[in-house]
Order: C-alpha cells, then structure tokens, then sequence
C-alpha cells in the first residue's frame, strides 16, 4: 500500500513550532520528513535530501518561498506544495507561476495535508506502457517521456500527468473541475486557478506558439481538450 | 433636469383627480406644457398630441440641449435679445420723434400757404363777382361760361404761386358736378384719385379747412408721392360753393425721414452685433476659466489628481483657480493619505492572517492528532480533546469570517467574475448540504433548474452566499422541506431559499444582516456559526452590484433572495422571484378567505382584480415594468432609480396584485405580520441595495 511506501518530505519553513508538528504527522503516516528553517539554506538541503516532495512555506528570512520554488523547479521536477496563509491574493497565483504543483491554505488538517502529499507522490505507483500521440507530440507513458521529433521535452511529473490525462481521451473536452479531480486528486471543485496556471506552463513548454495554442487547446466557457494529432 | 418631472412623480397624482392644468392661468399652462411637455417629454392627453410633440421635439432637442449646456451661449442670445428691444425701442421713439419736428414745420407752412390761397380765392371770386354786378349785359351763359374759364384762371394762378412745391386742385362741392364745373387740378394732378373721400366729405360738411395726409395720384407717368392736403370749401363768383385742395408733396420730408431711419437701422444693427460681440468676449473672459475649472474637476475626480488649473493675474478668476488648486492639493494629500491608510490596514490584515494562521495550524494539527488518540485517553481527557477540536473548528471559521470581513472593509476584495450556470452552483450546495440535511431530517428540493440560469458572477462567491443560505434555512427549517428555486428574467438572475421553520419576527428582516447578530440569544446553536456568515454574503452580493433581501414571518418560515445582474456591472432593476414567497401566511390567508379587494385611498384607483388562486405570486415581477406604459401606470412609473422600485410593487399589474392583499391582510390580521409586509422589504431593499 501507498501509507507504507517510503516518501522523503523536505519542509521549509521557519516556524519551528509547525515545522515540528509537521514532523509528527508526516512521520505518524510514514514519511521521512527533514527540515530547513532558512530560505537561503533551503537549496543546498534540497540538493542534499534529494527528496520526493517539498513542502514550502511562502514566507521565509532569506530567499522568499517564490524564490526558493523558483530555483528548485529550475534544476527538479519533484513536486512542490506551497504552504500559504493567504488564499485569494496574487501570492497563491504567483506561487503556481513560480513552479509549484499545488498550495494548501493554513490552517490545513493534517488528513488534507497528507492526502495532498499523497495524491502528488501516487503517480509514480502506476507504471503501464502506453504510447500517446496528441499533436506532434509522442509521449511515452512508462518512460515519462515527452518527444517532438524524437526530440525530447522536459516536464515537471505534474505537467506530464496533465498533458497525459488530455491526450488519453482526445474526443473529451475536460473541464477544470474533471482535471482537478483526475490530476490533483481532488475530490470537491478547488481552486480552478490551479489548472489555469499549469496549462500556461504545460503549453509555454510544447506549444510551438504558446499564443496559438495546437496542443491543448481551450474551449471557451468549458475547459481544454487535446489538440488534433 | 431632474427625473422629478410632474408628469412621472408619483405623489403629486396622489391627491386629486390628476394634475389641475384647467385651473391655471394661461400664461402658467403654457410654461407647464414647455415644461411637462416640450422639455421632459411626458406630455399627457391623446395620443395623437404626444406624436405631434414628439415631432416638434426631436430637432429642438440638441437645441434645447445646447441652450441648457452652454453659459456662454445663453448670456449671448440673452444679450443680443435684450439689445435688439433697446434698439428697437429707441429708433421708434428717435424715428416718431424727427418725423413730428419734419411733419410740425412742414404742415405749419403748408397751412399757412393755404390759408392764404384760400383767401385769394375768396378775393379773387369776390372782385370777378363785382364785375359781374357791373356788367348787367353779362347772361347767365356767359357768366357760367366765366366762371369755368375763371376757374382754370384761378387754379392755374394759385398753383404758379408755388411751382413744385404744391399743387392746386378744385372739386365741386357734394354731389353737385353740374353747371360745368368739373375737377381741375394743377401739374397734372389726377383730382378725384389724389383727394381722399373722407376729406371731401369732411370738407362739404364744414365751412373751415379740413387737412389729411394722402398720396398725390398723377394723370401722367409720374411716380406717385406722399403730400399733405388741405381743403376748403369756397365760393365762386357765382356764390356757388366748390371745395379748393392744396396738395403738399412730402417728398423731402419722406426722404429725409427713410434716410433717418436708414441709419438708426444700421447703427443699431452695429450695436447690437457689437454688444453681442462684446457679451461674447466677456463671458468667454469668465466661462473659459471656469470651463477649464470645470475640465480639471472632472479628471481630479477620474482620479487623475495632479492635474492643477493655470493660474494667471490676480483677478477673481485667479482666486478661483488658486482656490481651486489649493482644494486638489489638499484632497490629493488627503486621498493619499486614504491610500495609505488602506494599503497599511490591508497589509496589516494580510500580516495578522499569516502570524495568526501559522500557530493555528499548529495547534490545529496538534489538536488533531490528541483527537485521533482519544481512544487510549480516560473519558475526561477524550471529552476534552473532542471539545479541543470542535472549538478548534469553529475559531478557524470565525477567524477565517473575521479576515473575510475585514477584506471588505478595506475594500481589497475583487471580483473574479465569468458566466457561470448558477444551477451548478446551487446542486453543489444543495448535495454539500446533504450530510446536514439528513441529520435534521429536512429535504431540499431545486425547483426552476429546467433551464441555464447563467450570470457574469464570482462562482466561489455566489457558492458561499447560496451555502450560507441553504445552511441557515436547513438549521432553521425544523425537518421542514427547503426550496431552492432559481429564476431568470431580463437582466437578472435570482436563486431564492425559502424554509417553513420558525421564521422572522418583524424587523428582524433587515437585522440578519448585523454582524454577530442572533436570532434568539437564548437558542443554542447546534453547528456554531460565526454571526458572520450573512454580513459577508451581503458583501459578496454587494460586490455584484446584486441584493441579498429577507423575508420572514414568525412561524411561517422565511425566504432569503439573491439577485445578481446577468452581466457584470450593469444595474439591477427588479428581481425575478418576488421576495415574498406566494404560499405566505399572508397570501394564503387572502386566497383562503376569498376577500375582495381592500379599500382606503392606495388602492381606490386601482381597478379591481379578480381574485385567482397562483395568480398574484406567478406574476413575474418584471413584467409590470412593461406594463408601466399604460396610461394607468404614472402613479407609480418612478424612472431612473430602479433599485428603490423594486421591493415596493412597481408597476400597476403588481400594484393591483399585491397592494390589496396587504390592505387585505391588514383588516384580517391586525397582528405583527403585516409588518413584515412590503414596506419592510422595501427599507431592506434600501439597505441592502448593492451600490
């Protein structure tokens, strides 16, 4: 089972209190938590730990958590979810822009919490070979492989699930809530937001023209289907 | 203008049998009708005289939009006409003035010369007489034969007297045209044509001399001309009696007085456009600063704040616009001063939420995991730890409500809005108030979700205002069943939920929206709200430009309506669901009873209805604004402010719908229901009003 499956956590946050807490919990539903209270510390741990998820406060000394997002997504794919204390303003969008998969909003449950962590570590479980087409691109499913022209693109597990789930059904068109559910393992309509922002990146990555979207392609007022192979 | 035009205020046509326009004056009716008619467009009377003034109106608008826009051009037509009169008033008097001291001298002389030919003439007939009585050899013929010969003698003696300046014409006396002595007259004057009938008449029947003003009539090509004519009746030597006439040309003096005139014309044609000119430049001397004031307020006001007027001189002008400046300097600083204060408030909200959330999550987490271990504690310490969490819970909620607030007061709330289908909406409520639902035993029905209810709307906004609501109405519905029905009609979508528990006492409508009020202080609460939950729909409703009413009577349940616009920002002017459900205890009982229609003054213009069963709350209440045309619909056709209409039935067909059944309800129940009626939902729909 997933409960039993070793998953390093690496937490940045300064509030030792919380980050402590976090400790408990995560460990108390078998993670290996470490800690680093410093933004400017924060890459050289994540460097160190080489975990399989970040837990990343957004208010840090040093670096910011924008920031610190912004490095570790530059040089890693591993998911990161941002802890915020703010919901609605731009911070959670800027946030998302910077690179982080998903943010849960303080004061969180520690069930929520590790159901987020959980949903962002189980795509990994679920290794079936399986050759996608959408566009011009050919995605290779096991070997979590994007290829345009035998040319390789280099996406974050997040966005390789989301350009997955579009291309196994090109006839549907998904909407944000759908795709919340089937990527981010939502269960309630979250924050749309979310999606928003990743298929801006996902497109800024494949897209040939990432104004004129082919790949994925909007359907105004519904959500995004797949561009025509 | 104001929209408070006599044709359309409602209050006024309260009173008597419509507007008394018969008992004006004349000159007032006019004004009325320019006013009622011709400028604010409500002319009342046949149809056939509104298209005629609807005729006349059209050009004369920009006209009448230019006239009331522009100072500078009403201080110029103002002027100008006002110089015109002068002037005109001024050459009639200059003009009567030179032509009586012209005429006075000219007819002075004129009689003077007369008087003296007519004595000649006297003389002359008298010493022809006396030589007529020393010659006895002298027969009648040959006198009568004289005395033609001695007229031609005498008219042309009289006139060379005067050669030019007058002429001399004779007329026999009344009717007698006999004995040969037919007109004669001098310099070719025609003598019948140039004598006015009136003169001769005046003339026979005086001895004196007779004088009128006429126009000489000559036999030959010659211009006719103006001239002075006096006559006298005199005797020839026969002692017969004919009239004499010197004829006078004015000429010169009619010249002398068109030259007159001529030039007042044209000097007081300079005047005035100079005065025009001037009254041009003078009020451009004013109105162009303050134009430029005007200009400037505008785009201070547009938010462009360091815009200052051009300050020249010393004058009053220059006061006004160092006046004027020194009043934006200080509202700039002011504003400023706002801003900050509002980017500090929001960033201390901000700070609070973060420094107050983090310790939270711990103790939250903390407490979480106490809980998941109660098993293993003793009952006390288990108990404790429940109580821990459910507390926990409820801080959270509170705090979270607390920030929410707070946002709107520093006014950093934004609204997200994309066309949503409020019937998603409302099925999610409905299906995450389930759990709840089932615990109280209540059953939530959708009714009027057959087709889209699509808005320009927030959806995580609408979604908290209608869980708000539908959590409310099943914690307060006692098991009872709560409807949820969704409407659309013009630009206004609404969703309202209605409960059939304890209700709202009266004035406790407009009270739900307190924050931290509570309907009855001593009634426990089971799932511990914050108090807080309807401020913030208010506000969410309100950052719509949308309403969130109440209506409630004690233990017949009570209904919250929210109207949204269907387009962002476009102004909401009734609501599709009437925000007094039809199965009321109020208009149950009405139908129950079967009462007639109420009497008392409101409703004694209303004709009668008939009373149908689903009638009254089927009505959609937007209708009524397309029936407002209808000549019965001035009482209560209030323009402009819509939002103030709708809670009060607007329109007549609403009027005749619902103002009754509150007279009705009135002489039935005397009790504290009626007012829970429609005046209170009016106050609430002020109150409420999104702005």
């Amino acid at each position: 089972m997933m409960s039993f499956m070793k998953g390093r956590v690496l937490v940045v946050d300064d509030d030792t209190a919380l980050a402590e807490m976090l400790g408990i919990v995560l460990r108390g539903e078998g993670f290996e938590p470490s800690f680093v209270a410093d933004g400017d510390k924060a890459l050289a741990a994540f460097r160190e730990t080489k975990p399989d998820l970040v837990l990343l406060d957004l208010m840090l000394p040093g670096r910011d958590g924008i920031e610190v997002c912004r490095l570790i997504r530059a040089e890693s794919g591993v998911p990161i979810v941002m802890l915020t204390a703010k919901s609605d303003t731009v911070d959670v969008v800027v946030g998302l822009e910077s690179g982080a998969d998903d943010y849960i909003v303080k004061p969180f449950k520690p069930k929520e919490l590790v159901a987020r962590i959980r949903a962002r570590l189980r795509r990994s479980e679920e290794p079936a070979p399986e050759q996608l087409a959408i566009g011009d691109l050919v995605i290779d499913v096991a070997g979590h492989s994007v290829k345009r022209d035998g040319q390789s693109i280099a996406l974050t597990p997040l966005e390789f699930d989301l350009l997955v789930a579009l291309a196994r059904k090109p006839w549907q068109v998904f909407t944000r809530e759908v795709l919340l559910e089937q990527v981010w393992g939502y269960r309630h309509a979250a924050d749309t937001r979310l999606v928003n922002v990743h298929v801006q990146r996902l497109r800024s990555k494949v897209e040939k023209d990432p104004e004129r979207p082919e790949i994925v392609v909007t359907v105004r007022g519904v959500g995004y289907k797949a561009g025509p192979s | 203008m104001s929209g408070d035009s006599a044709a359309s205020a409602p209050g006024r046509s309260g009173g008597g049998a419509g507007r008394p326009v018969g008992r004006k004056a004349a000159g007032s009716r006019w004004g009325r009708f320019l006013e009622s008619g011709l400028l604010q467009g409500g002319v009342q009377g046949s149809p056939v005289l509104r298209l005629f003034m609807r005729w006349v109106r059209r050009p004369l608008l920009p006209v009448m939009r230019l006239w009331r826009r522009n100072i500078q051009l009403k201080v110029v037509v103002t002027t100008l006409l006002m110089s015109l009169g002068v002037v005109l008033l001024l050459g009639f008097v200059v003009i009567g003035q030179v032509r009586n001291g012209l005429l006075d001298a000219k007819v002075k002389a004129s009689q003077s010369q007369a008087t003296g030919g007519f004595a000649v003439a006297k003389q002359r007939a008298d010493e022809a007489a006396s030589r007529t009585a020393d010659d006895p050899t002298a027969v009648d013929g040959r006198s009568s034969q004289n005395v033609i010969q001695w007229m031609s003698d005498l008219v042309s003696s009289l006139s060379s007297g005067g050669q030019g300046a007058f002429d001399v014409v004779t007329l026999p006396a009344g009717d007698n045209s006999g004995s040969g002595r037919g007109p004669r007259a001098s310099g070719g004057v025609d003598p019948n044509e140039s004598v006015p009938q009136d003169l001769r008449a005046r003339v026979n029947s005086s001895t004196t001399a007779a004088q009128s003003y006429t126009r000489i009539i000559y036999s030959g090509d010659k211009d006719s001309q103006p001239a002075l004519v006096i006559g006298k009746e005199v005797n020839d030597p026969n002692g017969d009696p004919y009239q004499l006439y010197y004829l006078f040309p004015l000429t010169q003096e009619e010249k002398s007085l068109s030259l007159v005139k001529g030039t007042l014309a044209t000097a007081g044609l300079f005047v005035v456009v100079l005065l025009g000119a001037i009254a041009w430049l003078v009020v451009r001397q004013v109105v162009t600063p303050v134009r430029m004031a005007a200009g400037i307020a505008e785009r201070l006001s547009a938010g462009r704040l360091q815009e200052r007027m051009k300050v020249t001189g010393e004058d009053d002008i220059a006061r006004l616009g160092e006046a004027f400046n020194k009043m934006a300097q200080n509202l700039q600083l002011k504003i400023q001063q706002l801003e900050d204060l509002s980017r500090m408030q929001r960033r201390f909200v901000s700070d609070v939420s973060h420094e107050l959330r983090t310790p939270l999550t711990t103790v939250r987490m903390a407490a979480d995991v106490i809980h998941e271990a109660r098993e293993d504690f003793d009952p006390v310490t288990a108990r404790s730890a429940e109580l821990l969490a459910d507390q926990l819970d409820r801080f959270e909620s509170l705090l979270s409500d607390l920030l929410e607030i707070s946002r709107f007061d520093a006014g950093a709330a934004a609204l997200e809005a994309e066309p949503i289908d409020l019937r998603e909406v409302v099925r999610r409520v409905v299906s995450g108030a389930e759990p709840l639902a089932e615990r109280k035993g209540t059953h939530i029905r959708i009714v009027g979700d057959q087709q889209p209810v699509v808005a320009e709307a927030d959806a995580r906004r609408v979604e908290r205002v209608l869980r708000n609501l539908v959590v409310n109405a099943v914690e307060h519905g006692e098991g009872k069943d709560v409807v949820v029905k969704l409407a659309a009609a013009g630009g206004a979508v609404a969703v309202a939920v209605r409960d059939y528990g304890v209700g709202l006492k009266p004035g406790e409508a407009t009270r739900v929206f307190n924050r931290f009020w509570r309907a009855d202080p001593a009634r426990a609460r089971t799932t511990g709200g914050t108090g807080l939950g309807l401020s913030i729909a208010l506000e969410d409703a309100r950052l719509h430009g949308g309403w969130l009413q109440a209506w409630g009577e004690p233990g017949g349940g009570s209904q919250f309506r929210l109207t949204l616009p269907r387009t962002a920002d476009e102004p909401l002017r009734g609501s599709p669901i009437p925000l007094e459900p039809k199965d009321s205890r109020r208009n149950r009982g009405l139908n129950d009873a079967g009462l007639p229609r109420g009497g008392g003054e409101k409703t004694a213009t209303v004709p009668a209805q008939p009373t149908g069963g689903g009638q009254v709350p089927t009505r959609d209440p937007i209708a009524p604004r397309l029936a407002a045309v209808a000549p019965t619909a001035d009482p209560t056709a209030l323009p402009g402010n819509g939002a103030r209409v709708v809670p009060r039935p607007a329109g007549p067909a609403r009027r005749q719908g619902e103002q009754p059944v509150v007279e009705a309800a009135r002489s039935t129940a005397p009790s504290g229901a009626a007012d829970a009626g429609p005046e209170e939902s009016n106050d609430q729909g002020e109150a409420v009003r999104g702005r």
